[in-house]
């Protein structure tokens, strides 16, 4: 059986004027359906670049990419945004919410745009911000701002959930927190989840590690001793 | 003072206030969307676009630098064909427009330049389409930015007004120039002066806190 993600010899080359950069080479790896997968490497490694080719916001030079049996790579932009639409969801570094919104209204502004969307309310309710559904961002902590985008890519109930550093502007038990509520998610839902961080100790959590250096996919790891959130300190 | 001159006087309150909210509205009818295709079309904009954006900066940079007496000449005709007559109120209002749709298309632009892009890409990586991105986005998110720019686009638009009492038009500009200044009525000259600086200090004030009413971004 093919694997729900698949990636392919994936090359990414970014021209500025005369000068050729590979932010991708030859990269290959893939991801069942289910997996809670953390991939990690050094900043400028390609990191960011799989998870936008991954989530449609990219496009690739050299390749194919596969999510459920539906190729990725070979779509035009329409098709791109209707993939990006129903199948993927985003959440990033710096939370990116919608500041003249509530929290609830922003989940509304994704779950609108789903075909078959989870109800705002209660995914906000999950990921426990009940309290907080008519604040406004600026009056919430960083820790429950990046729940609300949590929230946010989970209401549109897409195939995919991908996560560009969901830590990194976060404190310490915060970011834990965070994760554990991913991990949470992906276990009881069967959502797969991607992870990006340059955090190697996050890996431990993961059921694959995949670990990108000089845009080149450096090993895949199956992670037969996968820890929970509270056992791993950094 | 004689009944006459208050009368006069309550005339040209009336004809300033009509001659700077028309013109602004239509200015913003006019401005917005040309500010929105200013942003959009931008290097780094959702629908970048070489050709479009350089065209309409153009235009917009062109009108912007002649001089606003100087568009008032030169617009008679203009405003001949379009209102009938080049003076009164209403004509003045044709000119308004065309000096003040450009400066507000570039308030406009710059108001949605302050929006964090992350949330745009936010709303790129969502699935929403372009037209979604702009009206469900990027004006929501510049609304506090851009009901500023319009307090100051009628505090602008209020002193070309008054200029063009110099070629007939109306209101207080008018009386300031026909009688103050033409006929040494030194006290008519500071009470349309002081009316102006009222009006202005209204539409700023009670701008500014509506604006902070509904800015809900971090401060």
């Amino acid at each position: 059986m093919a694997a729900y993600v698949e990636f392919k010899n994936v090359r990414k080359t970014y021209k500025t004027g005369e000068v050729e950069i590979h932010a991708l080479n030859d990269a290959g790896f893939e991801i069942n359906r289910g997996e809670f997968c953390v991939i990690v490497g050094a900043s400028g490694a390609g990191k960011t670049t799989i998870l936008n080719i991954l989530g449609g916001m990219d496009t690739l030079t050299e390749g194919s990419v596969c999510l459920d049996g539906v190729e990725i790579s070979t779509m035009n932009s329409r098709q791109l945004t209707a993939y990006r639409r129903y199948d993927v969801g985003f959440v990033f570094q710096f939370y990116n919410l919608v500041q003249n919104l509530t929290a609830l209204e922003n989940v509304e502004m994704a779950t609108q745009l789903s075909k078959d969307p989870l109800d705002a309310a209660n995914v906000l309710e999950q990921v426990g911000l009940k309290e907080r559904m008519k604040n406004f961002p600026a009056q919430l902590s960083g820790g429950e701002q990046q729940r609300v985008a949590i929230a946010r890519a989970l209401a549109k109930n897409p195939k995919l959930l991908l996560c560009d550093e969901p830590t990194g502007a976060l404190d310490y038990q915060t970011g834990k927190a965070v994760l554990k509520l991913l991990h949470d998610t992906c276990k009881k839902t069967g959502m797969t989840v991607v992870v990006i961080t340059h955090n190697h100790a996050i890996s431990a959590m993961a059921d694959r590690i995949i670990t990108v250096k000089n845009g080149k996919v450096e090993k895949t790891v199956i992670n037969e001793n996968v820890k929970s959130v509270e056992e791993i300190d950094w | 003072m004689e009944k006459a001159m208050i009368e006069l006087l309550k005339n040209g309150v009336d004809e300033t206030l009509y001659m700077t909210l028309v013109s602004t509205l239509i200015a913003y009818v006019i401005g917005v969307p040309l500010g929105v295709i200013l942003f959009v079309t931008d290097i780094k904009g959702i629908c970048k676009n070489r050709i479009i954006n350089f065209f309409t900066g153009a235009i917009i940079n062109l009108i912007r630098s002649v001089p606003f007496l100087i568009l008032l000449v030169a617009l008679l005709p203009l405003t001949r064909i379009i209102v009938g007559t080049t003076i009164g109120a209403d004509a003045t209002i044709v000119p308004l427009v065309v000096a003040a749709a450009p400066f507000v298309a570039r308030m406009v632009e710059s108001s949605l330049k302050e929006v964090d892009s992350g949330v745009i890409e936010a709303a790129k990586a969502m699935g929403s389409s372009k037209l979604q991105i702009i009206t469900k986005v990027i004006i929501p998110e510049a609304k506090p930015s851009l009901l500023i720019g319009a307090t100051i686009a009628i505090s602008t638009i209020l002193g070309y007004s008054a200029m063009a009492g110099f070629v007939g038009g109306g209101g207080l500009g008018a009386i300031a120039i026909n009688y103050g200044y033409y006929r040494y009525k030194t006290d008519v000259m500071l009470i349309t002066v002081a009316f102006l600086v009222l009006i202005v200090q209204l539409f700023q004030e009670a701008g500014l806190k509506f604006v902070n009413r509904i800015d809900k971004r971090l401060r």
